[in-house]
């Protein structure tokens, strides 16, 4: 990058603060109206992962799906990759 | 008819009170009979902005209290004859505002035929926020154009959407609009700010206005006057707008582009 396009280009942090805002009011969103007790779940369940892996806490997600009739609260952990692999 | 309005925002300092004043201000000078009640106990500053601080007697606590009547407690406004206020208490008893006392006193406000309620919002999702949403027909959601701000709006609009009066008893829920304030195009335009169209694709939610950052604010508040009724100033003239557009007209947005400026004041302003 040349000297002036450095000056020139600015991070747009408009941009970046409307992709953190999306993400986190849709993962709100998501367990609003679920059980208040979500929260301490998804804490409380990265505690014992991290005794096996150490994972990032953003890669684990509970999600609460509502279809007619039941509710299943969905859980998935993203593993780190293996080195060597 | 008697409408409820709450101006809520979940973050503090947003512009809540400015709002709440600014549209009770335009609804009046409309013709409306509005009442503006100050829900934030032991802070109160709706008074001040509207300029009515040295002729408070008796607060909302009072009026639950039974140590008043509502119409003791009300301040006509010196300005617009159907306008009124009743001021918080400074109280630091946080239970003083019971959710039966606030009811009653709404109530009493139906049965004397106000045109509006403007119930002006604590910070925060505590007691006073809660009651201060409890009961209204709409919302006007005050938020900056800033991640705090639209996050804990994102909140504030779940509360509206199960705890409240008209969410519990299947009356279609309290209609909810957004007012952006603090806005300041030349920082949207350089990808500094978020945009109008930014918070609105986040929230989901329809725009009732969109106010400039203004230097015009800080001075009404200095006077006691509330800048809707400044003449000269975009914010008022943006306040006037969101007044129109609650009132059910169509409006385009304005203020949306930083006003042009000429070489010379481009060259020597800064
Ligand atoms: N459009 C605006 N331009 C500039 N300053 C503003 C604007 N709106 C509000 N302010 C300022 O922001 C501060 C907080 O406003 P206020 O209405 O008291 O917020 P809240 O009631 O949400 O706490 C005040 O100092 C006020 O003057
Ligand atoms: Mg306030």
């Amino acid at each position: 990058m040349g000297l002036l396009a450095l000056f020139r280009s600015k991070p747009n942090s408009a941009s970046i603060a409307k992709e953190r805002l999306r993400i986190i009011v849709a993962q709100e969103r998501g367990g609003r109206g679920g059980p208040d007790y979500l929260p301490l779940l998804r804490r409380e369940l990265l505690q014992v992962i991290h005794k096996y892996v150490n994972v990032d806490p953003e890669a684990v997600q509970i999600n609460l799906e509502r279809e007619a009739g039941h509710e299943v609260l969905e859980f998935s952990v993203a593993l780190p990759e293996k080195p060597g692999e | 008819m008697t409408e409820i309005i709450v101006v809520t925002s979940g973050k503090g300092g947003v512009g809540k009170t400015t709002t709440s004043a600014s549209m009770a201000c335009g609804l009046a000078r409309r013709g409306k009979r509005v009442a503006v009640i100050d829900f934030d106990i032991g802070l109160r500053n709706l008074d001040l902005i509207m300029g009515c601080e040295r002729r408070v007697v008796y607060d909302f606590v009072n009026v639950i209290n039974g140590d008043c009547t509502l119409k003791q407690a009300l301040i006509k406004d010196k300005r617009l004859e159907t306008l009124h206020v009743l001021a918080a208490s400074q109280t630091r008893d946080k239970d003083a505002l019971t959710e039966e006392g606030v009811r009653r006193v709404l109530d009493e406000l139906i049965a004397e035929a106000f045109d509006y309620v403007i119930c002006d919002s604590p910070a925060g999702i505590e007691k006073g926020a809660h009651l201060a949403m409890y009961f209204a027909d709409r919302a006007v959601v005050v938020v900056n154009p800033e991640v705090s701000s639209v996050r804990d709006s994102d909140r504030i609009l779940g509360l509206l959407a199960s705890k409240t009066q008209r969410s519990s008893n299947g009356n279609g829920g309290v209609k909810e609009h957004l007012l952006l304030t603090r806005y300041n195009p030349r920082r949207v335009a350089s990808g500094e700010m978020m945009s109008v169209g930014d918070v609105k694709e986040i929230l989901g939610l329809d725009v009732i206005g969109v106010i400039p950052e203004s230097p015009d604010v800080l001075a009404a508040s200095n006077a006691g006057v509330p800048v809707i009724l400044n003449e000269e100033s975009d914010a008022a003239a943006a306040y006037g707008d969101a007044v129109s557009r609650l009132l059910g007209e169509e409006l385009p947005l304005r203020f949306l582009e930083e006003p042009k400026r000429g070489f010379f004041a481009r060259l020597f302003g800064g």
